[in-house]
């Protein structure tokens, strides 16, 4: 069965993230003053070909924790969607 | 001591790593494709050295793809047999994501492309201008490893002003304790974000790169 794994990927809480600093100033020039906060990460999708949903999330979890996300300045969360 | 230029799709910087070695430092230079593997070449007393770019053009994080190239597997073995390794801007990058060096190169503070001359200064407080070109090169890791780094002396080179003091004058893009290379533990594997091999010539204006390339011990 394939499954569909969705992965958030994003900037470690405690690190300056400069994109979502650069967003900020985009939306206050725009005018959206009341967002005091951005911060800009990733989302992958991913198709694993599995036996299981247990199997489709272990591959999930070895991917990004190998290659999708580098924990010295990301964390990531899993989601599985069918 | 010869040296091997590792060349991945998206390096700039090989050519004049190249150049650099061979004609301002009179070394013996392999240009190495990212797709071969073989550096039986190469002893543990030659350098390879991982140059600056944009290796599988940044994409993930910068260095993310081309630590999976073939080549890197050589080269991580190579590394932990004693080999010299130096990783240059992409290079350092690289060297941080394969694990060969600790820690991880974020985007600049200022959120901007750096291209532009800087000062570092290795423990001699001497300051040898160098120039950077990255807009990733802001050194993070946390302060548990930042203190092992700098208890290790794996710290080799720091930003600072011209006349070599150390602080956030000098830092162009916000690197934890104004770091702008290290070395591994067994202290064979160099990575550092500014280019030494834009400065070996005097057509070029600046002979600082030559010094760095002394000190890292590689111009026996």
């Amino acid at each position: 069965m394939t499954y569909n794994v969705q992965i958030k990927v994003m900037p470690l809480k405690d690190l300056l993230d400069p994109q979502g600093k650069a967003v900020l100033g985009g939306l206050q020039n725009l005018g959206v003053k009341s967002v005091n906060d951005v911060r800009v990460g990733k989302h992958i999708t991913l198709q694993i070909d599995a036996a299981s949903e247990a199997e489709a999330k272990q591959v999930a979890e070895e991917a990004s924790k190998k290659l999708l996300a580098n924990p010295v300045m990301e964390f990531y969360e899993i989601e599985l969607v069918n | 001591m010869k040296f091997g230029v590792v060349v991945f799709p998206g390096s700039n910087c090989d050519r004049d790593m190249q150049d650099a070695l061979q004609h301002d430092l009179g070394k013996e230079v392999i240009m190495l494709w990212h797709k071969d593997e073989d550096l039986s070449m190469f002893t543990t007393e030659d350098c390879i050295v991982l140059p600056g770019g944009f290796s599988y053009g940044d994409y993930l994080r910068c260095g993310a793809i081309a630590r999976f190239s073939p080549m890197m597997k050589s080269v991580i073995e190579f590394a932990n047999k004693g080999g010299k390794v130096l990783g240059v801007c992409n290079g350092f990058q690289i060297l941080c994501e394969s694990g060969l060096l600790p820690g991880v190169l974020l985007q600049n503070a200022n959120q901007q492309f750096i291209c532009k001359n800087v000062y570092i200064s290795n423990k001699a407080g001497q300051a040898l201008k160098i120039p950077i070109a990255h807009g990733e090169g802001r050194y993070h890791a946390d302060e548990a490893t930042l203190d092992e780094l700098e208890q290790n002396n794996q710290v080799i080179f720091r930003y600072c002003n011209e006349s070599g003091d150390v602080g956030e004058t000098g830092n162009p893009n916000g690197a934890s304790r104004h770091i702008a290379g290290i070395r591994n533990k067994a202290g064979n594997v160099f990575g550092m974000m500014p280019h030494p091999e834009r400065a070996t010539s005097t057509a070029l204006g600046n002979l600082d790169g030559k010094e760095v390339f002394s000190i890292l011990g590689l111009l026996n």
